[in-house]
C-alpha cells in the first residue's frame, strides 16, 4: 500500500512589504520540503519558531495556498480534486491546534461544536449524530452531560479534549496536531499525551505532531523530521535521531534541552546568535552562520537532504 | 537576626478580591533566601509562584490584590510596610526582576540604551553620559554583540533572546543583591533558552547575586537551582536542596510532577510509552478544598487529608514536606 501522505518539494512563500519604497520581499517560510507519513505512523516535525513547521502542516492540508510542490493524500494528488473532492478528502484529515480556546466558537455548546462537522458532511440523522457526540465525549474522558456547556466553562486540558473529540467526529485517517500540548501544564500535558496515544490505536489513526518540545515528540512519535529555516535538515526514526543525531543543528537542539536530573552530564552546545530571517536566508547551508562545525564551502553550496544511513537522512556536507 | 537569610518571607498571604469572589493566591508562604544562592520556585499555573514574587517586589495591583498578612524582611526592614517611595529606592536597585515576555516590559519608544541608563541614573544619580556608558558596559556584560551600536536601537529591532538580555542588563545595572526571574526563558526557543541560562549562571558566578528562579520546568530547576521550593494552590508543599528533591522526593505532588514530564531517553523499547499522569486538575483558588489542597488528586489520600491541612514536616536538614505521610518526622516549629 502507498504512504498515506506524501509531500514533495513543498514551497510556501509569502510576499511581504519591506524596504523604504514598499519593495515587495518574499518570506521563504517553507522552502523545499519532502515528507512521507505511513499508515498508522506518527511523524514528529520539530524546530524552533519560524522554521516553517506549522506552515508545512497547514499547507499539507491545503488550509493555506502552497507556492510549489505536490501533496498526495491516500493515493490522490490534492491538486487534481475539485471542490467536492477536496471536501471529501478533508473528512479524512483533521487538525488540532495549540490553543483550543481560540479554535472553539464561544457561542456554540460543546455538543454543537463536535456535531457541526458531521452535519456539514451530512453524516447520519440528527439523533445518530447526538449519540455519536455523546460517545465521542466519553472517549476523550468527558461526560456526555458536559456537552450542553460552553467552552469557557472548561479548563485548558478539557478544551483540548473537546478539540480532539471534534477532530475524531468524522472518523479521519490522519490528524495533524499543531503544538497540541504546549499550552498545558505538565500534569495536564501528560493526560492529553496519553489520550492521543490511546485513541491512535482505537481509531487507527496516523499522526503528524508539530512541536517545539523534543521530549514530547520523542514520547509519541515513530519518526521525526527536524526543520530549520524552511527546510528539513534531518529525518529518521525517533530513537535513532535522538540517540545519534547527525546534523549539527539537531545535536545543538538536543543538547539544549534542560534535563530534569541534577546529575545528568552537562555537555551543552551553545549556538551563537539567532535564527536568521527567512526573508534573506543565508547562502549555501542556511545553518552555516551558527554552525559549530562549519567548514570551507558551507556558505557556498547548499547541502541536499540525502540518506546517510538506511532510513536516516541529513542535509549536511560533513556528516 | 537569628538566621543568615538575605531575604525572609514570613506567613505571606496575598489575595485578590474580584467580582467572582476572593482568589486565595498565596496562603501563608514562609521561606528564606541565602546570599548568592539560586533558589528555584516550581509549580503549575495558579500555584502562586508569580504572585509571591510580585508581593516581594510590591508589584501586586491594588485593588483588586492585597497583601493581607505576613512580613517580607530585607536589610532590617519589612518590605510590606514600606511607603511607595521607600520601596522604589529598593526596587531595581537592591532587588530587581525580569519577566517572561521582555517585549511587554520594555518601553517600545525608547532606545534600549536609554532604558538601561535610566535605571542607573535614577538610583545612582549618574549623568546622561555616564548612564549611556553604563548601558554599553552592561550590554557587553550580557554578551550583546556590537553593544555601542545596539544601545541606539529600539526593542522591536531586537530578537526575543536579545530583548531578554537587555532586560537582564537593566536588572543588573545597579548590581542588586537579589534578582527575581519569573519564567525568564519560557517564551524563548530552546537554543536561545540555553544561551540565556548559560549567561545567567556565568553572571551569577561573577556577581554573586542571589537569584529566585521561578519556572514550571523541572529541567531548568535541575540545571540551575541550589535549593527548590515546590508550590501548589498557594502553598509550599515541599522544599529541599535540589539533589535531595530529585532523589528523595517527599511530596506526592512533586513525585507526580516528575513522573508526568516526558524525559528524553526514557521511552521503553516497545515504542510508544504512556506517561504517568496526575488525575483531575488544580483546584480553584476561589474555592480551595478543606484539608490538603492536593488530596482530591492524591493517590495516597486518606480521611485525615480531606479534613486537616498538614503542616510542613522536616524530614531531613533543609528538606520539608507538607504531607501526612511524613508525619513520623519531626514537625517544624510553628512556622507551618
Amino acid at each position: 500500500m502507498t504512504s498515506l501522505l506524501t509531500v514533495e518539494n513543498l514551497k510556501v512563500h509569502f510576499p511581504v512589504k519591506g524596504g523604504f519604497f514598499g519593495n515587495s520581499e518574499v518570506v521563504h517560510a517553507v522552502d523545499g520540503v519532502d515528507l512521507t507519513l505511513e499508515r498508522g505512523e506518527t511523524l514528529g516535525i520539530v524546530g524552533e519558531s519560524g522554521c516553517g513547521k506549522t506552515t508545512t502542516g497547514l499547507a499539507a492540508m491545503k488550509l493555506i495556498e502552497k507556492t510549489h510542490g505536490n501533496i498526495i493524500f491516500d493515493g490522490t494528488d490534492l491538486d487534481t480534486l475539485n471542490a467536492d473532492g477536496m471536501r471529501n478528502a478533508r473528512r479524512k484529515m483533521q487538525m488540532i491546534f495549540q490553543d483550543p480556546f481560540s479554535s472553539l466558537n464561544p457561542r456554540m455548546t460543546v455538543n454543537r461544536a463536535i456535531g457541526e462537522p458531521m452535519k456539514v458532511h451530512g453524516m447520519g440523522s440528527e439523533s445518530e449524530r447526538q449519540d455519536r457526540v455523546a460517545w465521542l465525549l466519553e472517549k476523550v474522558g468527558l461526560s456526555p452531560e458536559q456537552g450542553n456547556r460552553y467552552p469557557h466553562e472548561f479548563s485548558g486540558g478539557q478544551r483540548q479534549r473537546i478539540g480532539i473529540a471534534r477532530a475524531l467526529a468524522l472518523n479521519p485517517m490522519m490528524i495533524i496536531g499543531d503544538e497540541p500540548v504546549s499550552a498545558l501544564d505538565v500534569s495536564i500535558q501528560a493526560q492529553i499525551i496519553n489520550l492521543l496515544i490511546d485513541i491512535q490505536q482505537e481509531f487507527n489513526l496516523s499522526y503528524i505532531i508539530i512541536s517545539h518540545d523534543l521530549a514530547v515528540v520523542e514520547h509519541i512519535c515513530d519518526r521525526i523530521a527536524v526543520m530549520y529555516l524552511g527546510k528539513v535538515v534531518e529525518e529518521g526514526r525517533c530513537d535513532e535521531v535522538y540517540s545519534n543525531p547527525k546534523h549539527p543543528y539537531t545535536k545543538a537542539l538536543l543538547s539544549a534541552i534542560p534535563h530534569p536530573d541534577p546529575d545528568h552530564p552537562r555537555d551543552r552546545i551553545i549556538l551563537n546568535g539567532d535564527v536568521p530571517s527567512p526573508i534573506h536566508p543565508p547562502s549555501g547551508c542556511s545553518f552555516h552562520p551558527r554552525c559549530p562545525n562549519r567548514q570551507e564551502g558551507c556558505d557556498l553550496v547548499e547541502p541536499e537532504l540525502e540518506a546517510k544511513e538506511p532510513g536516516r537522512k541529513a542535509a549536511c556536507h560533513w556528516c | 537576626m537569628e538566621n543568615d537569610y538575605l531575604l525572609e518571607v514570613k506567613s505571606l498571604t496575598t489575595r485578590f478580591h474580584t467580582q467572582h469572589g476572593v482568589a486565595h493566591a498565596v496562603n501563608g508562604v514562609s521561606f528564606g533566601m541565602y546570599p548568592g544562592e539560586i533558589l528555584g520556585v516550581v509549580g503549575e499555573s495558579g500555584c502562586g509562584k508569580s504572585v509571591t514574587a510580585q508581593s516581594i517586589m510590591r508589584l501586586i495591583p491594588e485593588p483588586p490584590g492585597r497583601i493581607e498578612k505576613g512580613e517580607i524582611l530585607y536589610g532590617g526592614k519589612d518590605l510590606v510596610s514600606l511607603s511607595r517611595k521607600e520601596m522604589q529606592a529598593i526596587r531595581g536597585d537592591r532587588i530587581s526582576m525580569i519577566f517572561q515576555e521582555p517585549m511587554t516590559s520594555l518601553n517600545p519608544v525608547k532606545t534600549v540604551g536609554k532604558q538601561i541608563g535610566e535605571v542607573y541614573a535614577l538610583h545612582r544619580g549618574a549623568s546622561k553620559k555616564e548612564s549611556l556608558e553604563k548601558a554599553v558596559e552592561m550590554l557587553e556584560k550580557v554578551q550583546v554583540p556590537e553593544a555601542r551600536r545596539r544601545v541606539k536601537e529600539y526593542p522591536h529591532q531586537l530578537s526575543g533572546g536579545m530583548r531578554q538580555r537587555v532586560m537582564i542588563a537593566m536588572a543588573l545595572a545597579c548590581d542588586p543583591e537579589i534578582l527575581i526571574a519569573d519564567e525568564p526563558t519560557t517564551a524563548l526557543d530552546v537554543t536561545v533558552q540555553a544561551q540565556i541560562m548559560d549567561l545567567m549562571l556565568k553572571l551569577q558566578e561573577k556577581q554573586k547575586t542571589a537569584i529566585m528562579m521561578i519556572t514550571h520546568d523541572l529541567g531548568i530547576i535541575a540545571e540551575m537551582a541550589n535549593r527548590v521550593i515546590v508550590m501548589y494552590a498557594g502553598r509550599i508543599v515541599e522544599t529541599a536542596p535540589t539533589r535531595t528533591l530529585f532523589h528523595e522526593t517527599g511530596h506526592p505532588y512533586t513525585r507526580g510532577l516528575m513522573d508526568s514530564v516526558p524525559v528524553i531517553g526514557t521511552k521503553d523499547s516497545e515504542g510508544n510509552s504512556r506517561l504517568t499522569e496526575i488525575t483531575g486538575m488544580v483546584p480553584s483558588l476561589y474555592d480551595l478544598p478543606e484539608g490538603c489542597s492536593f488530596a482530591p488528586r492524591c493517590p495516597h489520600q486518606s480521611e485525615r487529608c480531606r479534613t486537616e491541612m498538614p503542616p510542613l514536616f522536616a524530614v531531613s536538614p533543609g528538606h520539608e514536606v507538607r504531607c501526612w505521610l511524613c508525619e513520623s518526622a519531626r514537625v517544624k516549629g510553628a512556622a507551618a
